[in-house]
């Protein structure tokens, strides 16, 4: 017990701690810094962090101009990190929610095209980052090439993926949910599969469509699956890094910039420890509250453990 | 409520046939218990009436209509399942009303068939529970009240109480039999236990390997088999079978002894046959009657004595209700009653009646 607990105090709770630590210090590479109080947070998040919050995402939703009274490339951050999140995850449930009920269908070839869905999950991922970089490159894209020839796009036509802000930021999540699909999908396959049949067939008897079928009887059963693979989608999500830098290294403009890359990038290349683990720090909020979220969520299932009698 | 009339019905999975012409005709209010061996075809019949297996030939017809191609919530039937099905994220008032619920009925409707069925199966306090909250046998009557809710043309029970303890069988078979004198509704019961078959049914349908055997009220199953495997599968313990030839009126065993036959049993003289003898037909004779057998175990039940007995190599049991407890080895003499003997052809099991 003693050294296991000692075991997990050193490896995890040390870097942790350190991380935290170091964001209270001016620290920078090769020289040990002294405490400086909340100076980074009141730098990075302003006087007003509230303000800033809604300020930025009405700046970039709706194009006001309003002033910010912390980083403006910090609060940017924020907003991606939050856009990314949430709207790659959004599409990955979908898909492979989507995937899951069709792979779970009888069809000739089920185990090669259910191996052929984990493909995207087993490449490494930068190994993947790299394959987006030429699908996405200005000049050479599949994509372009494919539009071209369905006529979609003219001859000389080009999309530059990675170089305009809104494209980057389409760029990158449909990387990431290209990524992200086949873990949801198994692992959604893998519930429907421990539902029994003989529900479904009760259900038709009861007169269900197929849709009703899924509303009332698949859809909930998944429930208590979907939140814990939703919960750990999106924290996957929200600490995405390697991706985003091969792929755009945070631009163009910073608008793909998320917390993890501009934490890397003020506190590692940039030599200014302090903010980047400030940075860093600032996201155990976030993700505090997505684990609170589906903790809740998961809590309310009385039909499946537990006792109690209501 | 309807007629169900099944008219040589076929099904096949891939290339393999495994219903090979059924015809059954099921009265209105009729309760129709399917029997036969495991593997025999029962739950494929239920399910191409239910809707969830497809007809390969032949036609269903439910009421006056044809339904080969009805999709199963059109049929209007409800089922029962081995396993009850009950939808594990609902409560019992759910699980209850969700056909209703489906069907968009108003809600104090809704309310009000789901009590009274509730009160029919002694739910009543139970309605706010989950499915994994109650009892096996509680389970059961919640499947059952899904189905009573629902008001069918035909009622369908695939085989819903061999998850049960023996006991609570026998209560809950009392209970469903009780339900359908009740409730009425045309029903068909699929069961392996025949004791079940014959405690319940107005109707029996003996079932083996994809055919129809015979179909006729339980006692006429019982006393009247057409065949072999009838007689066998019917009764319990199983009727005695004894393999021999016909000879002057009587029948010869293969140890040469000699057991008159009833009046008007035909058989041609010198005909191979097989006797068929119900254990309960047995009695103990003295010297000169019946024929001789050795006893190899005694069973006392208490209210009656099994006694397995060999004449020559066919074995065969005979049950007394007097308290006889001969020795193991032991020799004695059994004769069966003369009017309940069943004569069958040797090669082909077919009764032979005159
Ligand atoms: N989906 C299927 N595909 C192929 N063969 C099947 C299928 N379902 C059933 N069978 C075959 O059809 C035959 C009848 O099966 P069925 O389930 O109707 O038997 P049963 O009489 O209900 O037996 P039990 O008492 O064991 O439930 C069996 O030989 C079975 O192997
Ligand atoms: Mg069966």
């Amino acid at each position: 017990m003693l050294p296991a607990a000692a075991f997990l105090l050193l490896f995890l709770a040390y870097p942790l701690g350190l991380g935290v630590y170091l964001s209270f210090t001016d620290a920078r590479v090769g020289r040990a810094g002294s405490w400086v109080g909340l100076e980074n947070y009141e730098f990075l998040a302003g006087k007003n962090p509230l303000w800033d919050f809604f300020a930025i995402i009405s700046n970039e939703v709706v194009g006001t101009k309003y002033e910010l009274t912390g980083d403006p490339v910090f609060w940017l951050s924020v907003f991606n990190t939050l856009l990314y999140t949430v709207v790659a995850s959004a599409l990955k449930f979908a898909i492979g929610l989507y995937l899951a009920l069709l792979l779970n269908r009888h069809m000739p070839f089920k185990a090669i095209i259910r191996a052929v869905v984990l493909v995207p999950f087993i490449v490494p991922t930068v190994l993947s980052a790299i394959a987006f970089w030429w699908i996405f490159d200005t000049n050479f894209s599949i994509l372009t090439w494919m539009l071209r020839s369905i006529g979609v796009l003219g001859e000389k036509e080009v999309i530059n993926y990675l170089g305009d802000p809104l494209n980057a930021r389409a760029s990158v999540i449909f990387a990431n949910v290209w990524r992200g699909v086949p873990f949801i999908a198994i692992t959604l396959l893998a519930g429907l599969q421990t539902v029994s049949p003989s529900l479904y067939e009760a259900a038709t008897i009861d007169g269900a469509s197929r849709w009703q079928i899924f509303r009332y009887i698949t859809y909930p059963l998944l429930t208590p699956i979907i939140a814990v693979v939703m919960t750990f989608s999106v924290l996957f999500t929200f600490t995405d890094f390697q991706l985003i830098w091969v792929l755009t290294r945070g631009g163009p403009f910073n608008s793909t910039h998320l917390m993890a890359t501009l934490s890397y990038q003020s506190g590692i290349l940039g030599g200014r420890l302090g903010d980047g683990a400030a940075i860093s720090t600032a996201m155990i909020p976030f993700l505090l509250a997505a684990i609170m979220f589906s903790w809740f969520g998961l809590q309310r299932r009385k039909w499946q453990h537990g006792e109690g009698n209501d | 409520m309807a007629s169900v009339t099944i008219d040589d019905v076929r099904k096949s999975f891939g290339v393999v046939e495994v219903i090979h012409g059924v015809s059954i005709d099921i009265e209105d209010g009729e309760f129709v218990v399917l029997v036969g061996p495991s593997g025999c075809g029962k739950s494929t019949l239920l399910r191409m009436i239910a809707g969830l297996e497809s007809i390969t030939a032949g036609a269903l017809k439910i009421g006056s209509r044809i339904v080969n191609n009805a999709p199963a919530k059109e049929r209007d039937i409800a089922m029962v399942f081995q396993n009850y099905a009950l939808y594990p994220h609902m409560k019992v008032y759910d699980n209850m009303a969700f056909s209703m619920k489906l069907r968009k009925a108003p809600k104090d409707e809704i309310d009000k068939r789901v009590r009274a069925a509730a009160e029919i199966l002694g739910l009543d306090q139970l309605l706010d529970r989950y499915p994994r909250q109650l009892s096996g046998g509680q389970r059961q009557r919640v499947a059952m009240g899904r189905a009573i809710v629902r008001d069918p043309q035909v009622f369908l029970f695939d085989e819903p109480l061999s998850n049960l303890d023996a006991k609570l069988r026998v209560a809950m078979r009392t209970e469903i039999k009780a339900l359908h004198q009740r409730v009425g509704g045309t029903t068909i019961y699929v069961t392996h236990d025949q004791i079940e078959a014959m405690t319940m049914a107005d109707k029996i349908v003996v079932m083996q390997g994809g055919y129809v055997e015979q179909i006729g009220a339980p006692l006429e199953l019982y006393d009247r088999p057409d065949n072999m495997f009838v007689a066998g599968f019917i009764g319990s313990p199983a009727m005695n079978f004894l393999r021999g030839r016909v000879q002057g009126g009587a029948f010869i065993t293969a140890m040469d002894e000699r057991i008159p036959l009833g009046a008007g049993m035909g058989a041609d003289e010198g005909r191979e046959v097989v006797l068929g003898v119900r254990p309960e037909h047995l009695t103990l004779v003295g010297e000169g009657q019946g024929f001789g057998v050795d006893v190899v175990v005694t069973e006392p039940t208490g209210s009656e004595v099994q006694i397995v007995a060999k004449h020559g190599a066919e074995e065969l049991i005979a049950v007394f209700r007097e308290r006889h407890q001969p020795a193991v080895g032991e020799r004695m003499r059994v004769a069966p009653d003369p009017s309940q003997l069943h004569l069958f052809d040797g090669e082909t099991g077919r009764a032979l009646r005159a």
